[in-house]
């Protein structure tokens, strides 16, 4: 097994912390708020109001479980459109109170079923990635466990995006990548490594800002070592991105992601 | 204003207007080279002349896949379509194998640099930005060089104050490109959300077929979405929900039609009648015809 089949094998481990595990590490009171306000709630996407360090902050994430059961009524980590909406009625909440958001990323992708689809899903993740551009109240996501494709960016959208040693974010499962490009999904360890899943990976080519450790002997066995340094990290963050101007905060943030993309073209024609 | 008259479009054998014609089943339909072409709706048999301007089969009105230059000589007043950055060309992020071999082939095949052709232009001497995407070109996925183009149109419409109106045709994010594809989702919405707190109009156009990364981002964004008949939009692949739920997918499903049922698309506009729906709505938001009236 290669270095990235390895991470991709480790960010799915049944075993491993769930959104709901890092609050309750990180937050001295959290209270959970259910529904969409249009349809349903959905129990793959958790959120709410939490206090960190003192500081109100909003709280959303993806919710895998532990074992069978858990996971088919947390339906494996894959949100439906109500899931994303629920996303967007939180942190629209948030920016009204002035609350900064942080969200936890753990999914293999959004949903693909009948009802996904009659409910929008495409409209409902869009919505996210349209709406999170221009909310103005700080936003700070960390992928935690598997980030797969649009189900994952629609929570990624934000000033910071950080990543567990462990974690991994790509544009569609390698097992799917595999099988779309090369009719093949046994290929998976391959094209995890061709990806360039990894934390360090997405790091170097500026993906995400910030790569937190875990420990040793695994996270499911010390959950603590993480959500320490991580209480450091996003509380130096947050009071960071709290002080800035509203405007200079936005700016950034689409510059942060006006500036991905690989093409040359040429330099006579630029206008 | 007599350029806002209706124009005198062919005619269309009035069997076009048939029920079949409302709930086209078929695969990708496209034109290839010969006299001949079977519609990939009906089934018939159809001479290529026959199909109009309007790339129409003539038996059951079912639309055939257009190209983004076919596109916007149907859509743009004549002459007046400028293109813009159209050097733009893909790099290989990812270093995926041969990549650049696939995209000279996708050169080859549809003519185009990469996936979308932006540009300005009037259409019914208004003046708009427009951006085409071709499914010839690797089947409309979105890699760097469509995210860009798409991006870079949507910040000369906010910067100039036009309104702006994207075909959509897709099969969704670029694989080749990794992550990076993936990002252009985020990149293009934000730049729509700055054009729109700017107060500007946005219509999307969906065309058969308007998939994955695109129809999760500036596809499903349009403050008006208007779709051509049977044009098949979603975010999953059908064999995609298929393997995941075990079983067949009902009659129409994703197609223009079950989007309008669901409430995910304003109007279903056939394509003769596109170009003046188009100039309709554009009109009804241009503030100088409001004060005309006053």
């Amino acid at each position: 097994m290669n270095k990235a089949a390895e991470v991709l094998a480790a960010s799915r481990k049944v075993s491993r912390p769930t959104t709901l595990e890092f609050i309750d590490r990180l937050c001295e009171e959290f209270i959970e708020l259910h529904g969409d306000r249009y349809f349903a709630d959905d129990p793959a996407m958790v959120g709410g109001i939490g206090r960190f360090c003192g500081r109100p902050v909003t709280l959303i994430g993806v919710q895998k479980g532990h074992t069978t059961e858990e996971n088919i009524r947390r339906n494996f980590g894959s949100p439906n459109p109500e899931g994303y909406r629920k996303q967007l009625r939180l942190m629209k909440q948030a920016e009204k109170f002035h609350r900064p958001v942080i969200t936890f990323i753990n999914t293999s992708g959004a949903y693909c079923g009948i009802g996904a689809e009659e409910r929008g899903q495409g409209e409902a993740i869009a919505r996210c990635l349209f709406e999170t551009a221009t909310l103005k109240t700080p936003v700070i996501s960390i992928f935690i466990g598997e980030g797969g494709s649009g189900g994952a960016l629609a929570l990624a959208c934000g000033d910071r995006v950080w990543m567990l040693q462990n974690g991994m974010y790509a544009v569609l499962s390698p097992e799917g990548f595999a099988s779309i490009l090369w009719r093949s999904p046994t290929r998976a360890a391959e094209a995890a490594e061709l990806m360039k899943i990894t934390a360090p990976d997405l790091l170097k080519n500026g993906v995400i800002e910030k790569l937190i450790p875990e420990p040793r002997e695994g996270l499911d066995r010390n959950l603590d070592f993480t959500t320490n340094i991580l209480k450091e990290e996003l509380k130096k963050e947050l009071d960071i991105l709290c002080a800035m101007d509203p405007d200079q905060l936005l700016e950034e943030r689409y510059a942060r992601f006006r500036k991905y993309g690989d093409f040359q073209e040429d330099e006579s024609e630029k206008i | 204003m007599n350029l806002f008259k209706k124009k005198n479009y062919i005619i269309l054998d009035r069997r076009a207007e048939s029920p079949q014609a409302q709930t086209p089943d078929r695969d990708a339909p496209a034109v290839p080279d010969g006299m001949w072409v079977k519609c990939s709706h009906c089934k018939k048999l159809i001479y290529k002349k026959e199909m109009g301007p309007y790339h129409i089969c003539p038996n059951c009105g079912g639309h055939f896949r257009l190209g983004a230059r076919e596109r916007i000589a149907l859509i743009a007043d004549e002459g007046t379509f400028e293109e813009m950055d159209a050097s733009l060309r893909a790099k290989n992020p990812m270093g995926y194998p041969n990549y650049d071999k696939i995209i000279a082939k996708a050169q080859q095949k549809s003519g185009l640099i990469d996936g979308v052709v932006s540009g300005t232009c009037q259409i019914g001497t208004i003046p708009i930005v427009l951006a085409v995407m071709d499914g010839n070109f690797m089947m409309g996925s979105m890699g760097s060089v469509v995210g860009e183009k798409i991006t870079r149109a949507i910040e000369f419409a906010t910067s100039h104050r036009l309104p702006l109106v994207i075909f959509t045709v897709s099969g969704g994010a670029r694989m080749q490109e990794g992550i990076i594809s993936l990002m252009q989702m985020a990149k293009t919405s934000a730049a729509l959300s700055r054009h729109s707190q700017a107060g500007l109009l946005y219509i999307s156009v969906i065309t058969d077929p308007t998939t994955g990364g695109v129809s999760a981002s500036f596809a499903s964004l349009g403050d008006i979405i208007l779709a051509e008949p049977g044009a098949l939009m979603g975010f999953a692949g059908q064999r995609v929900i298929e393997g995941t739920i075990n079983e067949k997918l009902p009659e129409g499903f994703q197609r223009a039609e079950f989007q309008l049922e669901h409430g995910f698309v304003d109007k279903i506009v056939p394509r003769p009648e596109l170009k003046d729906t188009l100039v309709r709505l554009l009109r009804l938001h241009q503030p100088e015809e409001v004060a005309e009236h006053e």
